[in-house]
């Protein structure tokens, strides 16, 4: 790793003093950056650790939505989202492994929108809202391809706000090396349309598969799907742990299974 | 440079730490703490395996300074305060949960998160938990045998010294 200095600011308006300085960077649970720095991917300055900022370290219920603070562990949201949106406490539990869901946090896989993140197919499957410190940003338009937000330099996610679906389940098939999706399908059915959020599959990132959800939400079950047109294989990702062909065949496999599994 | 004070294994210390110097680094280099290993260093294996304010954390994945004012618990803080082994290390042992014990003391860590939030685990159970902690002696057989034995459930066979 290059030099830098850690900040551990905390309140999130000394973290965004702190983040004004040249070259730095914020860490919240370290389960991606600290990784990248090893490698030498990236050489800030300074860190602004975000992780012992605790206004950012809550879940709560605000009408029909699901508030989650940036700096809510996945450990967290497995737990105490568990009566509200079992789904999504599923989909917390199943990432990485009980050390790494300790540490990592849904701001900071949503900042870093990897491809194969699990949390980006719940957020545009639901519809849900980021919030920034700055503002709010739709899922749709937040989600911009691999590795690319809506994020300006400086903003940080400091929530994420899920509407609550009637019914969801995560499909998650396993990259056996590593444990993160290689296809992963969030279904969510609310009361008047239905969202499925496609993770780990395509060279755009994150997507909707929208010909599905008009079809669930005409008929919420897996035989809705047998006629309904798949995302091409040749927007897949294609690697050393499947081919775009098998990556597209995935999805609609684990989406039938999502919504047989919807609760 | 910066100053941090934690707790580790209930004693207090203050070191001046490097804002990249990795907690797992902070406790054997700076500490000579050299019971938590290093396996991967790219957060796979589990064998560095802590726990800092009673979670399981991957000491190879969080700085030193991230853990200023913390509890950390180490596997040298886990023997019994007469020195013999506590119910997992003794379980371990009885149940041949060890070959070259490199992963042991993530292992063992990683017993003890999953005791305390989940006391009578089911084999599926412990199996999922250590998802994080990569043996590559034992098959894990007896790492999860040693782990339902430690939780005071009837292992098949009964312990392997016992045989
Ligand atoms: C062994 C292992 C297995 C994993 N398996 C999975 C898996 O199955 N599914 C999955 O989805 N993920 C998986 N992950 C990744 C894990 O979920 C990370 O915790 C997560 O992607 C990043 O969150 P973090 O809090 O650790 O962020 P960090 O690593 O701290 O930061 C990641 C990036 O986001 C930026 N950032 C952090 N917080 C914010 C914020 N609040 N606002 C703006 N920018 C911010 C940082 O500057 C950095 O660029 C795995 C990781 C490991 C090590
Ligand atoms: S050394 Fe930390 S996980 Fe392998
Ligand atoms: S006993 Fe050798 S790696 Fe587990």
């Amino acid at each position: 790793m290059y030099a830098f200095e850690i900040e551990r600011p905390k309140s999130v308006d000394e973290a965004l003093a702190a983040l004004g300085a040249e070259e730095a960077q914020p860490i919240s649970g370290g389960q991606t950056l600290i990784p990248t720095l090893k490698q030498r991917l990236a050489m800030p300055s300074k860190l602004v650790s975000l992780s012992g900022i605790d206004e950012l370290r809550y879940l709560r219920r605000e009408g029909d939505a699901l508030m989650i603070g940036g700096g809510a562990t996945h450990g967290m949201v497995a737990r105490e989202a568990a009566t509200d949106f079992p789904g999504l406490a599923k989909l917390a539990g199943k990432i990485g492994d009980p050390a790494v869901r300790n540490r990592g946090t849904i701001g900071g896989s949503i900042a870093n929108n990897d491809p194969s993140a699990c949390y980006p197919s719940a957020a545009m499957a639901c519809g849900a809202t980021i919030v920034t410190n700055s503002r709010e940003i739709a899922a749709d338009e937040y989600f911009q391809g691999m590795f690319m937000t809506a994020l300006e330099e400086g903003e940080i996610v400091t929530g994420v706000r899920f509407p609550i679906p009637q019914a969801s389940a995560y499909m998650k098939f396993e990259q056996i090396a590593s444990r993160f999706p290689l296809v992963g399908v969030f279904v969510a059915r609310f009361a008047d349309r239905v969202g499925v959020g496609v993770t780990g599959a395509s060279n755009n990132g994150v997507l909707r598969w929208r010909e599905a959800e008009e079809a669930l939400a005409a008929n919420f079950s897996p035989d809705a799907l047998a006629d309904v047109t798949a995302p091409r294989a040749s927007d897949m990702i294609a690697d050393l742990h499947g081919t775009a062909e098998y990556r597209a065949h995935l999805i609609p496999v684990m989406t039938k299974r999502a919504v047989a599994a919807a609760e | 440079m910066s100053d941090v004070t934690m707790t580790v294994n209930g004693k207090t210390v203050s070191r001046a730490v490097r804002g990249n110097e990795l907690l797992v680094e902070f406790l054997r280099e700076q500490l000579r703490l050299t019971g938590t290993h290093v396996g991967c260093d790219t957060s796979q294996c589990g064998a560095c395996c802590v726990h800092v304010n009673g979670e399981l954390v991957k000491a190879c994945t969080i700085f030193a300074a991230e853990a200023d004012g913390a509890e950390v618990s180490t596997i040298e803080g886990q023997a019994n305060p007469d020195g013999s082994l506590n119910v997992i290390q003794q379980a371990f042992q009885d149940h041949h949960g060890l070959q070259c014990g490199f992963c042991t003391p993530g292992m063992v860590m990683a017993a003890a998160s999953l005791l305390k939030e989940n006391p009578k685990p089911s084999e599926q159970e412990i199996r999922h938990y250590l998802q994080g902690n990569i043996c590559r002696c034992t098959g894990y057989h007896n790492i999860v045998r040693a782990i339902m034995a430690a939780s005071g459930q009837e292992v098949e066979g009964g312990a392997i010294a016992a045989e």
